[in-house]
């Protein structure tokens, strides 16, 4: 290993496992190693966490023509203490006639589903937990398991409004999932890999000062778009907070939670977007590594890292931005035209993939994609065209 | 074409968003206990009871120039019932001079009530008034939500503060009823004086009670003034 000091400022972290792993006899160390990185991934991200709350907070305030919380501490940066000290210190209520230890297990098993999936995200050069073959398929079954610990939080407590945002909950992730592989399996149709540092790996070269990212291709694009969207809508966030919509169902499947189990839920629905948003950018953004060539002396976990906080400010002001949608127009989004769309980027990946090199591929595969979206978005917006309203008999 | 609409909308937050950092106009928020904004003078929470202040010097004068007569119509008329009254068994003299009642015990408890203003309309005194005080808290909810009438007596150069339009327009009804019921006072007296000894003076208080009553339909406060 080269020993400039970008490249140690670049592998500091996994330096200081091996700094501090080497004090434990040899049959020790790779357990202890993998102990640190849990503590790491453990720690790292419940501080994300809380940084990207306030960020929230304070940037939905600015949205909405307000100042956002202000009072704890200067410009209220100790908001997110605040918040967590008042969870861990509220009564932690179960209803009398829920299904206590489902009730009790539901906040784990999303917290502990969130947490697995960064197991297999490369954050940084060398810097990924466990550098597994099927990485991308491991990530999505983790991912697809908080589905069981919303309908578990919505079925135990015995609440209509719960059960319903579970139900709802668990419908639009399964009909978002489809999309979600659908537009991650692109990347893996071009690189011919499941392996997520493989991934990055084929993303991580320059044309000139510019990086060879799949999201500046015009399948990678579209797919990006459409990984997007479905990670909002898998993440349950605004637009698709259909599970928790607060106007109609309280709070859903949680509305019977309250004290740190209701904080478990808030850090897992978090921890579950930087997963989702770690994951889009390794697929598309191409992971660790640097957006110019000449970037790449700031280290690659700085990038990654601000890769991460960029896609949730993201998530933040499409937030801020667009009202939340209805069941039936979610579901028939999710079927009649991410879906559709995800099919037609397959053919497109596999159209680029064998035309070669040269513009004509990338002239013909644009083009398809825009007729695509062109045409479906025609129709959508046709079918969805609502007259005057009409009275019956009051005219 | 689709998701034009989404851009836009992305574009408007993002201006609000930078905006705010930039222009007054963006951050309407008035940022409360430092800040504030003074009251609209319509403005109107909970009833309290205005008395003439006569004496600043005493300090019983808010009970002497209270101009409640403890004829207890607000507390029938009250619609959550929030309105307690004791009458007082001995007089003073009210607002016109005339030996009244008053109440030895006059409690409003805010905690029920609704902030409707009947009271206010039906009062045939003008004893009772919106206030516009808000920051009501207490950390005892059932004893320091409910005020006595020591708490509600406020003066009436108070209620002018609050609302200079509305009592300038009671202050003018009132003086009119006192000069007409001291004109129908002092005819009486010629009459009584001038029917001589044989008959006696036919008592004023009856003549007078029938004046007293204001229609209180005028007074209502302009919202709009």
């Amino acid at each position: 290993m080269s020993t400039t000091p970008t490249a140690t400022a670049d592998q500091i972290f996994i330096l200081l496992k091996n700094w501090l792993v080497h004090f434990l006899p040899a049959a020790w160390q790779p357990l202890a190693g993998v102990v640190l990185c849990v503590v790491a991934i453990v720690g790292v991200f419940p501080g994300l966490f809380a940084v990207s709350v306030l960020l929230e907070r304070k940037g939905l305030g600015r949205m909405q023509n307000r100042y956002g919380p202000n009072r704890v501490g200067p410009h209220g940066i100790f908001q997110p203490i605040a918040d967590g000290l008042k969870s861990l210190t509220k009564e932690d209520i179960v209803p009398f006639r829920a299904d206590a230890v489902v009730h009790f297990i539901a906040p784990l098993v999303l917290v502990v589903a969130v947490f697995m999936g960064f197991a297999v995200l490369p954050m940084g050069r060398n810097m990924v937990l466990v550098d597994m073959d099927a990485g991308l398929l491991f990530f999505f079954a983790m991912g697809a398991s908080t589905e069981l610990s919303i309908f578990m939080a919505g079925w135990s407590s015995r609440n209509k409004y719960s059960l319903l945002g579970a139900m709802r909950g668990v419908a639009q992730m399964i009909s978002y999932e489809v999309a979600l592989l659908m537009s991650s399996v692109a990347v893996v149709m071009i690189t011919g890999s499941l392996s997520l540092t493989k991934i990055v790996g084929a993303q991580n070269s320059y044309s000139g000062i510019f990086p060879h990212w799949y999201v500046f291709t015009p399948w990678g694009f579209a797919g990006f778009l459409m990984f997007s969207i479905a990670a909002m809508a898998e993440t349950n966030r605004s637009p698709f907070d259909l599970p928790e919509g607060e106007s109609e169902l309280v709070a859903g499947y949680f509305t019977e939670y309250s004290g740190f189990k209701f904080a478990l839920f808030f850090l897992g629905e978090y921890v579950g977007m930087f997963g989702i948003a770690g994951m889009a950018t390794t697929l598309f953004l191409g992971g660790w590594s640097a957006p110019l060539s000449f970037l790449q002396i700031l280290p690659s976990w700085f990038w990654f890292f601000s890769k991460l906080m960029i896609a949730m400010c993201l998530f933040i002001w499409i937030r801020g931005t667009l009202p939340r949608l209805r069941q039936d127009q979610l579901m028939n989004f999710a079927w009649k035209f991410v879906l559709p769309m995800t099919l037609v980027n397959l053919a497109d990946v596999a159209i680029w993939r064998f035309m070669g090199e040269g513009w004509l591929r990338w002239v013909a595969c644009s083009a398809m994609l825009l007729a695509a979206y062109v045409g479906m978005g025609r129709v959508e917006m046709q079918r969805g065209k609502i007259g005057p309203r009409s009275y019956r008999y009051a005219e | 074409m689709l998701g034009e609409g989404i851009l836009k909308g992305l574009g408007e937050t993002a201006r609000n968003f930078a905006g705010s950092f930039v222009s007054a106009e963006r951050l309407t928020t008035v940022q409360y206990p430092e800040e504030r904004i003074a009251p609209i003078e319509a403005t109107r929470d909970f009833p309290f009871l205005v008395y003439d202040s006569k004496d600043p010097a005493d300090s019983e004068e808010w009970l002497k120039g209270m101009r409640c007569v403890a004829c207890q119509i607000c507390e029938k008329e009250c619609p959550p019932k929030c309105i307690y009254i004791e009458k007082s068994k001995d007089k003073k003299p009210d607002a016109l001079g005339k030996p009244q009642a008053y109440p030895v015990r006059f409690d409003i408890d805010i905690s029920v009530c609704m902030s409707c203003q009947i009271c206010v309309e039906v009062c045939p005194f003008e004893a009772i008034k919106m206030d516009t005080e808000f920051e009501l808290s207490t950390t005892d909810r059932f004893g320091g939500l409910m005020h006595d009438r020591r708490q509600l007596a406020k003066s009436n150069e108070y209620y002018h503060r609050i609302h200079p339009t509305e009592a300038a327009e009671v202050d003018a009804r009132l003086a009119e009823e006192k000069a007409k019921a001291d004109a129908k006072a002092a005819a009486d007296k010629a009459k009584a004086a001038a029917a001589a000894a044989a008959k006696p003076a036919v008592p004023a208080a009856g003549a007078s009670a029938v004046a007293t009553p204001a229609p209180a339909t005028t007074e209502k406060p302009e919202a709009s003034a």
